[in-house]
């Protein structure tokens, strides 16, 4: 007898909230990878001189730049906080039978995430 | 030391994947790519977005000499380096993923082609770069 | 006192006359205590003989009730109508999967992939423990490793979640590799290697891109999303040693 096979659709990942926020997880790295084209950028314009890179300074200022910015970062906190989420699912941590909970693996990540970004704004900043 | 450990009984090895993956080169790279952006990027972007344009911490913690000369560094250099490449795998892999999950499974093999061939590219324009920052 | 009544919209789909699935909808009496299985059940019984659908224990552990309920996968015994009263529950057979009829789908991938991991204690040859020699002895940490995803009844609401598994079935599936992973971790075993050619190739772990949706459906918290993770650390760690050390090195 013939069996019938159903079309998945390829809106699927709007059919559930959990479905839609792992696009948008995996949307992050898009703009992410344009950041760090950006950064790129930032690297060509120091080696082209001062008058290069006070330019880019400036342009930096413009509100077109800080809305970009805005956008960029909160999709980049997105996937650290996502990331963060995910790790303790990829290395499993035993002590005997006890399982070291997931939470203490995120919440290591997270200080780490947190105490790294300090110390690079304070030495880019101050040092 | 050679030869295959012997199982008793299954000496067919499942004859139908047989070929190798070489996925785990490509995953490498986004898992290094996924942690470096997590901790490193949302800072750069505070920095690139908000101390610095802002004049924060005054005009001369991002005076060219200082930011030039710092950055020009061998070990800043591929700090750099890596905090820029990797993420560009993270993207290459997930974004072949996306396409794929979209519709587009069945012509995989080429979006992988263009996908990582831009995250290869990528690196080299930013080696190239690197490199000429001196 | 009029009777509570509720609609369910189950999908029909006889092969012998049908050309493509259609919904029929049925008018049931809500109970608090009743299931959707308890509502199919009452269809059968009392308003149309000719509804198919694969049901046994009704209490979560035979995994033969799996059916999307308003598009969730769920176990049937254990989606209580109280919680959709009084919006109509809409059922159909799990995704991914063909139909075969009515509520019923073809299971055979399912179970070819479940064969294909080798769901059994591999012994190297020389190594077997003779009858004489007494079990194989296991600490409580050893069972530890490997129990959660022992406890997966086969139910395939996971393949349902999974997009990567809807849109291309030639993924083994999460399952499917939890079971794996309940031998590999299980010190008893010696097959990892063996697995691993299954599990470490394209249509195994790599397929998977986490959406972790596996893991969320599952009735008996398996978390298979887990287990494939760690296959593919583990896949990476081999892939690496045997492009470093070709010539042997292996592990376990």
């Amino acid at each position: 007898m013939k069996s019938y096979v159903r079309r998945y659709p390829n809106t699927w990942w709007l059919n559930k909230s959990s479905y839609f926020f792992f696009m948008v997880r995996e949307f992050t790295s898009i703009f992410v990878a344009g950041y760090c084209v950006f950064l790129v950028y930032f690297i060509y314009k120091l080696s082209q001189g001062p008058d290069a890179y006070y330019a880019l300074i400036e342009a930096l200022k413009s509100p077109l730049s800080i809305a970009l910015h805005v956008i960029v970062f909160i999709f980049a906190v997105y996937h650290s906080i996502t990331w963060f989420k995910l790790t303790p699912k990829i290395m499993i941590l035993r002590i005997g039978e006890e399982q070291i909970p997931s939470f203490l693996i995120s919440g290591a990540n997270f200080f780490a995430w947190v105490v790294v970004s300090a110390i690079l704004a304070w030495i880019i900043s101050v040092v | 030391m050679g030869g295959r450990v012997r199982y008793p009984g299954l000496d067919n090895l499942g004859g139908i994947r047989m070929s190798k993956s070489n996925e785990p080169i490509w995953w490498s790279l986004f898992a290094a790519g996924g942690v470096v952006s997590a901790i490193f990027i949302p800072i750069f972007i505070v920095i690139t977005g908000l101390i610095l344009p802002s004049s924060l911490t005054g005009e001369e913690a991002f005076a060219f000499e200082r930011i030039h000369e710092a950055a020009a560094h061998p070990i800043v250099r591929l700090l750099v380096f890596c905090l820029i490449v990797f993420p560009l795998f993270t993207f290459a892999h997930r974004f072949r993923s996306i396409l794929a999950d979209v519709g587009l499974m069945k012509i995989r093999p080429v979006i992988s082609v263009f996908c990582y061939g831009f995250a290869i590219f990528g690196t080299i324009i930013t080696a190239v770069v690197l490199w000429n920052l001196s | 006192m009029t009777e509570r009544t509720m609609e369910l919209e189950v999908l029909r789909y006889r092969p012998e006359q049908d050309q493509k699935p259609s919904f029929q909808t049925y008018v049931i009496p809500f109970k608090q205590e009743w299931v959707v299985l308890d509502a199919i059940n009452y269809i059968k019984d009392n308003i149309d003989g000719s509804l198919s659908y694969r049901w046994s224990c009704r209490m979560g552990v035979c995994g033969s009730c799996g059916m999307m309920v308003n598009g969730i996968p769920k176990l049937t015994c254990a989606a209580f109508l109280k919680d959709y009263y009084p919006a109509k529950v809409r059922v159909e057979p799990l995704n991914g999967f063909p139909i075969q009829r009515d509520l019923v789908i073809v299971m055979d991938d399912f179970i070819t992939k479940l064969e294909e991991i080798k769901p059994w204690i591999i012994r190297k040859e020389g190594e077997e423990k003779s009858l004489e020699e007494g079990e194989y002895l296991q600490t409580p940490a050893e069972l530890a490793a490997y129990k959660q995803y022992s406890m997966c009844i086969n139910c395939m609401l996971c393949y349902a979640a999974c997009p990567v598994y809807c849109i291309d079935n030639s993924f083994i599936g999460p399952a499917a590799i939890a079971l794996a992973q309940r031998y590999n971790m299980d010190s008893r075993d010696q097959g990892r290697e063996i697995r691993q050619e299954v599990i470490a190739s394209n249509e195994g772990v790599w397929e998977c891109t986490f959406v972790g949706e596996c893991s969320r459906v599952c009735p008996k918290n398996v978390d298979p999303a887990a287990a494939i993770q760690r296959g593919k650390v583990s896949g990476t760690i081999d892939y690496f040693k045997s492009v470093i050390i070709p010539w042997g090195g292996r592990r376990k």
